[in-house]
């Protein structure tokens, strides 16, 4: 069906162009032969450019129209909100600007176009105008790097203060792990040369550290409300990169390193799906799913939103694939869900107490 | 040194016409040593072979994406086993993205573009006989050749091409383990950049050397035409920043090869721990953008030379701020040799040093603004003469302006947190330096086309074709992938079904193809266009756009050594056009022009621009 669509538009694009070769053809008066632009060239290019102009703006309209609702919804972390607001200032610049400098060039490649006889104004230099927007755009970008620096810094400080939770981010080809440093909030050593997969000691733990044995692994981030979360972030294999979009958050993973980023998570999951654009946004996607289920085609499950981690940085065949659930909730929900799981010590150092021994033997 | 150069041409002016009746036909089309005959065998193969892989390869992968899963024939019919059934597969997608980007980059938008116009126009704006260093220059074109070859060759290996993205980060670059295309395919493409590099850095001394020692008699540097200050300045910082990426890559080679770590660290990776020991994987991103950014301007500063001149041409108008669009060339040169960090605010870099890099890049608007400022200007009170040349010139500003704007969120450490590897990203990056560079480069095709093929001139009305439909779907394609960007969908995936919060984007993916598929259609209209004219295009007058510059006091007929009796001498600078005297008349009665050659008339002031 689509290729048949596809190919439709094509013959029609073709058509269009054979058209438009012949209007350009027919809008010469006589058959000349010359391929130097004449006054009536300069006439249609001229019409067209400000016509352009339209386009421009009525591409920009209708983006924001058909589009605007697909942008990520209201920060959910603590340094989202300058975040917000700070892109929000910086689009209000750029569309300002846009619209003005769009404007002048099309409209003066309009007004000016070439006749016959016109003469143009000899005018090479004004060390005033130029003064004048080399300054301006000093100023504006002045304002904005200083807001930005300032916010940069505040954001990109990962301090132990407030008590933050603190955890790992595991990345490899493809998939995500989160260890929780546990009871003690510190994360014990670990290492890819201590991996060992027999035991399951998937993200190499140094079984040495006491700090390791109250680490708690798990598959699925659960991080509790208002309280700040120091990720360290480590890699396994090549490059990926922790891109939590919700919460305006990304570092990236590198193997030899462990980077980190901070922030606090101001809405839960539960609070999150009642915001009025997720809510919107559900409601469209479902429709779509509920088509695609009643056409029997793949990916069709109704959805419900989830904070998301993905992988954002290309790390091979699946790198599209490369995602984790993160939840939100309330710390008694967090505190329940976290003495559910296993520590390290739990899960791999006393069952693996039999291995150990077999390869003391060896 | 440099008079001495001068003299030397001069006084072998007629015995370069002793030589060329010996030339033959490998010597005159093969391995010739004529900058006009490189220029075109750099277009040829630079941006009509490559170019056409490149393009086509982005409609395949743009494919995918609108309808991904989808079988297609001409999937199979291309890609073969990589896509069973007609079904794209994941390996293939990351190297069609990888080449893709390669390819448009390095290939057509650096050597393409450079060598074709550098070569073209660098002896015959400046006013000599050839390139400093006819031999270097035919040496550079064969080694760019070469490279080419050897980038195609590795489209076909078994393993496929490399496919770590055009940025080949390792370790995903370094380990076949970690990636397919990561085994010969990448070794092909390591092989490759490098004879590119070597290509680039004989072209680009060559270039500097003829700019700064064969100007003709009266062609100071501030008589310049603008876009011989554009390729000049643009091959320094080619010889400046390429070697870094060859240093890079030949570490890269080391680490692949013979077990150093300069980029590895701790990989456990299929089972097993590697010996690499102590590298950063973070030391090749700085090795990488340290050219990666000036490669940049690389590619945009040519064509906004090119612009520059063409606007002021068909303006008939003075470019505005003559000095100001130098100053602007070479403050943004230098601000582009130290900006390299902002494509790595969240590598895990030390946040101070992010800091900097906002600094220093959002300072690289300023030039950036006056440029565009002072285009706008000049076309004011002109009397624009809108030859296809002249939109794709207007074009470029209006796509440079949009793409450079978005810059300013992507400069800022703190708003790049969030739209980094997006598709905020790469809408960015098309716009202001993919697609500007490609006006500017089509621009430079219809306006000096006959000067490479003998006065002939290219169809215009398929020019205005040409033009429309690409300007229309170039913003088709590149706006809406801005709010792809803003809704969080990353860069380089294979499909998006993954995570159903990207599942209503379908719709601008699809809309997104079509304009691209349609956008690939117009470009055939160019290729037609340039083939045609080339056999039978109608030869037109010598100096067909009334400009001032030297390269139109040639005749159409091609000759080595360019002009028939002696190099003609500068008495002014490039951009006379419709000066007047005191009484409003024309400096030349009936002639809105006056040309570089014609001196100064009595009374006429040779203004201080």
């Amino acid at each position: 069906m689509t290729t048949v669509l596809i190919l439709a538009v094509l013959v029609l694009v073709a058509i269009a162009i054979w058209q438009m070769t012949k209007i350009f053809e027919l809008s010469q008066l006589k058959a000349e032969t010359s391929q130097i632009a004449n006054d009536s060239d300069n006439q249609t290019n001229g019409y067209l450019l400000f016509a352009f102009l339209i386009f421009i703006y009525a591409i920009t309209i209708f983006s924001f129209y058909n589009y605007g609702k697909f942008l990520l919804p209201e920060a959910a972390s603590a340094h989202g909100d300058e975040y917000d607001s700070l892109m929000l200032v910086s689009f209000v610049i750029i569309f300002f600007v846009q619209t003005i400098t769009q404007a002048l060039l099309h409209y003066f490649g309009y007004k000016y176009r070439g006749k016959k006889g016109n003469k143009a104004l000899f005018y090479a230099d004004n060390d005033k105008l130029e003064f004048i927007w080399t300054i301006i755009p000093v100023v504006v970008l002045a304002g904005l790097i200083l807001w930005g620096l300032y916010t940069w810094t505040t954001i990109m400080d990962v301090n132990d203060e407030d008590d933050p939770l603190v955890v790992e981010l595991y990345a490899q080809q493809f998939g995500w792990t989160a260890r929780y440093a546990g009871e003690d909030n510190v994360l014990g050593d670990a290492n890819v040369r201590m991996i060992d997969i027999n035991k399951a000691n998937i993200l190499g733990l140094d079984e040495g550290d006491s700090y390791a044995a109250d680490d708690v692994v798990v598959k699925e981030l659960h991080l509790p409300v208002g309280r700040k979360v120091n990720f360290k972030m480590r890699s396994q294999d090549v490059l990926h990169s922790a891109y939590m979009p919700h919460f305006r958050a990304q570092m990236n993973c590198v193997p030899g390193m462990i980077t980190e980023f901070s922030f606090t998570p101001i809405y839960t999951t539960a609070e999150m799906r009642q915001n009025p654009d997720i809510k919107d946004k559900v409601r469209r996607t479902n429709e779509i799913r509920s088509e695609r289920a009643a056409n029997g085609e793949p990916n069709s499950d109704p959805w419900e939103f989830d904070y998301i981690l993905l992988c954002n940085k290309i790390c091979g065949k699946s790198h599209y694939n490369m995602q984790m659930k993160i939840v939100v909730e309330t710390q008694e929900e967090y505190e329940k869900w976290i003495a559910d799981q296993g520590t390290f010590a739990e899960t791999v150092l006393n069952q693996g107490d039999s291995d150990t021994a077999m390869n003391g033997v060896q | 040194m440099s008079v001495t150069a001068h003299a030397h041409v001069d006084d072998h002016a007629h015995d370069d016409h002793g030589h060329h009746h010996k030339e033959t036909f490998v010597t005159k089309y093969i391995f010739s040593q004529d900058h006009k005959m490189i220029a075109k065998q750099y277009f040829i193969t630079g941006v009509l072979i490559m170019g056409f892989l490149g393009i086509a390869m982005s409609l395949l992968f743009r494919m995918q994406l609108a309808w991904p899963g989808e079988s297609f024939s001409i999937f199979e019919a291309v890609l073969g086993k990589w896509a069973p059934e007609g079904v794209m597969d994941a390996d293939v997608y990351l190297a069609l993205v990888t080449i893709h980007g390669t390819l448009m980059v390095f290939f057509v938008l650096t050597q393409g573009l450079s060598g074709t116009f550098s070569n073209l126009l660098i002896p015959l704006q400046i006013g000599a006989r050839d390139m400093a260093s006819g031999f270097m220059n035919m040496l550079s074109f064969w080694m760019f050749f070469v490279s080419c070859v050897v980038m195609v060759a590795s489209l076909f290996i078994e393993a496929g091409p490399a496919a770590a993205g055009w940025t080949i980060y390792p370790p995903l670059s370094a380990l076949p383990m970690a990636q397919q295309g990561s085994g010969l395919g990448m070794t092909l493409w390591l092989v490759s950049m490098a004879i590119f590099i070597a290509s680039s850095l004989l072209g680009s001394l060559n270039y500097v050397v003829t700019v700064i020692n064969l100007r003709t008699k009266g062609m100071a540097m501030t008589r310049l035409p603008l876009t011989i200050w554009a390729f000049f300045v643009t091959a320094i910082i080619g010889i400046i920043s390429f070697p870094v990426l060859l240093s890079a890559a030949l570490l890269l080679i080391m680490d692949r090869s013979f077990g150093t770590s300069f980029f590895l660290s701790d990989i456990f990776i299929q089972g097993e721990v590697l010996h690499y020991q102590g590298g950063s994987p973070v030391l090749f991103e700085h090795l990488f953008w340290f050219l990666g950014h000036p490669e940049v301007y690389i590619v945009l500063l040519p064509a906004l030379g090119i612009t520059s001149e063409i606007m002021s041409t068909n303006a008939r108008k003075p470019i505005f701020g003559y000095r100001a669009m130098i100053a602007s060339i070479l403050a943004i040169a230098f601000l582009s040799t130290i900006v390299w960090g902002h494509h790595m605010f969240i590598s895990g870099m030390n946040p101070f040093l992010g800091s900097v890099f906002t600094f220093t890049t959002l300072l690289i608007a300023i030039p950036s603004a006056v440029k565009a400022f002072n285009y706008i200007t000049t076309l004011w009170k002109g009397n624009l003469q809108l030859n296809p040349a002249m939109l794709f010139s207007i074009g470029l500003v209006s796509t440079f302006i949009t793409g450079g704007l978005t810059g300013i969120i992507l400069g800022d450490s703190t708003l790049d947190i969030n739209v980094h590897d997006t598709y905020f990203v790469v809408a960015h990056f098309h716009l202001v330096m993919g697609i500007s560079a490609l006006y500017g480069m089509f621009a430079g095709v219809y306006h000096w086309f006959p000067k490479m093929f003998e006065g002939k001139l290219m169809n215009k009305n398929l020019g205005y074709v040409h033009f429309w439909v690409t300007a229309v779907c170039a913003y088709g394609v590149f706006f809406p992938m801005h709010f792809v960007g803003m809704a969080g969908v990353p860069r380089r995936y294979y499909e998006n079904t993954a995570f159903p919060m990207f599942d209503e984007l379908a719709d601008v993916q699809v809309l997104m193809t079509v304009f691209a598929l349609i956008a690939g259609a117009a470009q055939l209209v160019f290729v037609y266009n340039f083939i045609h004219s080339v056999f039978y295009g109608k030869e037109g007058p010598q100096n067909p756009w009334k400009s001032t510059t030297l390269e139109w006091t040639t005749g159409n007929k091609h000759i080595h050594g360019n002009w028939e009796g002696p190099i003609p001498e500068v008495h002014r600078w490039a951009y006379d056009y419709s000066k007047v005297d005191e009484n409003g008349e024309y400096i030349i009665p009936g002639q809105d022009f006056v040309p570089q050659i014609v001196p100064l008339q009595k009374d006429e002031e040779e203004l201080h621009h």
